[in-house]
């Protein structure tokens, strides 16, 4: 089910298209900002919604990576592994978040705060390493400031 | 020196608000189309011009807007789309453009989906550019308030609406067909051209989509002209360029300068040189999916015409540095993973191909290569031409591959050697 408020949302983007499935996207994105996530339920919702079949809804959810058919942490940090990031060292980086959080790519820590993902070249790459945490991009990442960097998302 | 794309863009302040961009003569050049230009006047001077797409392909952009059907009996409604998907790594000049002067890239968009009498334009902006989301809702809105954009624009007869679409992720959202896919909620794989989106683009209707700094040039080219803006260049390509430079360089960045600088004067002056310990070993110098120069091109000019002499492509213009201390073949391996990963699986060649390059170059690193994987990746670089795979990602991808085989060769066969990675 889709609470009135996801409904609203879902309609203003269809409002813009000429066909209701154009949306589909635009609902997923809308999904996770409410649920954090995509369920399968989700998925079935948003299909009755656009005169979809939940397989056509889940076959454009599992094509982007940044729509989660898999329940994430408080906090998402994309990590960059693209080039400039890899010359200038984001595999330090990385070796030391899998320390301090004790989980590797693709996985969440214990008390539900974290997901690590790797993510694709976040065009910074005058600044790199480079790494997003939810909607805040950070840049020129140094591992003795990591910490204090994790530390303003609780 | 005349930076006309980013005299106005000022690192640390604000983007340019509305008014504080008519100040600096902005939206002049779109009411003098309005009222004086016809749609095919203006579609000519953009291609007089010799203005070229700044996404990679370099295609004259005047001439990519003369193939759409004009009059009263062409299909309606038309679309003109921004592609603002930077997402080539080592990319980074969309995001200065976005982020420092909006209004410029809307102006331009006015006018160009006024040569092409399209009625509806999106910018599709790819998700990761949160600071550039905000600042570009904000600017459409201000467009619509002056009267910019909407309903009969400046009383005239052109009416446009304008729309900010963000992206989901996935590299192939910036190949021109796979983009319009995702504009319409399907998966981002490629279309078969022909039809090109010219004719039947965005749901079937004729589209043009642009770079974001091809269509910041626009507002300059009509305000100035054909020939200030060749006058603009070093070289035969007309115009100024954003060019960036990232890896172990003192002063990674990016700078608008005349199209056709040379590469020394990018990485020494622009860039600073290399680090202190490092040396230059390769560059790729228009993002991933370009063939490598090395040393021996610095005095290369940075233009489509001198870097397609040199091997190579301009591609997006920013560079990434290998330097002595990073390994080839791990450098490699890091890009095959890139295109692996984001191959669309549309077509087997790339579906399969990618990842078995990249599988052969994560065993070369490792020290456990064999001599007959190197000819393996070789026949893959013929096998993954164009003309054998639906688009461009693949064989983008193999131009790394083959010039770094070409030119660091000796580094693929060390590794065989010795059974282990000698960086």
């Amino acid at each position: 089910m889709l609470s009135a408020e996801e409904i609203k949302s879902i309609d203003h983007e269809v409002a813009k298209l000429p066909q209701k499935r154009a949306a589909v996207i635009e609902a997923l994105k809308i999904i996770q900002q409410h649920r954090g996530w995509v369920s399968d339920e989700s998925v079935t919702a948003i299909a009755e919604h656009l005169n979809m079949s939940p397989a056509e809804v889940d076959s454009v959810a599992t094509f982007y990576n940044l729509i989660f058919r898999k329940p994430v942490g408080r906090h998402v940090i994309l990590l960059c592994d693209s080039i400039s990031c890899y010359v200038m060292g984001y595999k330090h980086i990385y070796e030391a978040l899998q320390q301090k959080l004790q989980i590797k790519f693709g996985e969440t820590t214990a008390d539900q705060r974290f997901t690590l993902l790797p993510n694709a070249c976040l065009g910074c790459c005058d600044h790199a390493p480079a790494l997003m945490i939810n909607n805040d991009l950070h840049r020129d990442i140094k591992l003795e400031t990591l910490d204090d960097l994790l530390s303003k998302y609780t | 020196m005349e930076r006309p794309l980013t005299k106005n863009i000022h690192a640390g302040r604000q983007p340019l608000s509305l008014k504080e961009y008519v100040s600096t003569g902005g939206y002049s050049s779109m009411q003098q189309v309005l009222k004086k230009f016809t749609p095919h006047e203006v579609q000519q001077l953009v291609q007089k011009s010799n203005l070229k797409g700044r996404g990679g392909a370099g295609f004259n952009t005047g001439m990519k807007w003369s193939f759409v059907p004009m009059g009263e009996d062409c299909p309606r409604p038309k679309y003109l789309i921004a592609n603002a998907d930077e997402m080539e790594p080592g990319t980074f000049k969309d995001r200065l453009l976005l982020e420092g002067n909006p209004h410029q890239l809307i102006e331009g968009m006015i006018i160009a989906a006024y040569a092409i009498q399209a009625n509806i334009s999106y910018i599709f902006l790819r998700w990761a550019y949160k600071k550039a989301a905000a600042i570009l809702e904000r600017s459409i809105q201000e467009a619509y308030e002056a009267g910019w954009l909407g309903q009969h624009i400046m009383g005239t007869g052109f009416s446009l609406d304008m729309h900010l679409h963000t992206g989901a992720g996935r590299y192939m959202c910036g190949e021109e067909t796979a983009l319009l896919n995702a504009l319409e909620g399907k998966r981002a794989t490629p279309r078969a051209k022909p039809p090109f989106p010219q004719v039947s683009g965005l749901f079937g209707k004729p589209t043009i989509v642009n770079n974001v700094e091809t269509l910041c040039c626009v507002p300059h080219i009509i305000a100035n002209g054909a020939e200030w803006f060749q006058g603009l260049s070093y070289s035969g390509d007309a115009g100024t360029k954003i060019y960036g430079v990232s890896g172990k360089v003192n002063n990674p960045g990016a700078w608008e300068l005349p199209m056709g600088v040379t590469m020394r004067e990018l990485i020494e002056e622009h860039a600073g040189g290399m680090k202190k310990g490092y040396r230059l070993k390769g560059v790729l110098p228009g993002g991933a999916s370009t063939d490598f120069l090395t040393e021996q091109h610095m005095d290369i000019k940075m233009d489509f015409k001198s870097v397609a002499a040199a091997g190579s492509r301009l591609g997006t213009g920013t560079m990434v540095v290998m330097d002595d201390a990073t390994c080839p073949v791990g450098f490699l391996h890091n890009l095959q993973h890139f295109f692996a990963q984001e191959s669309c699986g549309w077509c087997t060649p790339c579906r399969e191909g990618l990842p078995w390059v990249e599988k052969l170059l994560l065993a070369i690193e490792a020290g456990m290569g064999k001599q007959e994987d190197v000819d393996m990746l070789q026949m893959h670089t013929q096998w993954l031409q164009p003309g054998n795979t639906f688009c461009a990602l693949a064989p983008g991808a193999m131009e790394p591959l083959q010039s770094a085989l070409k030119y660091f060769r000796e580094d693929f066969d060390r590794h065989i050697r010795e059974k282990k990675c000698p960086y």
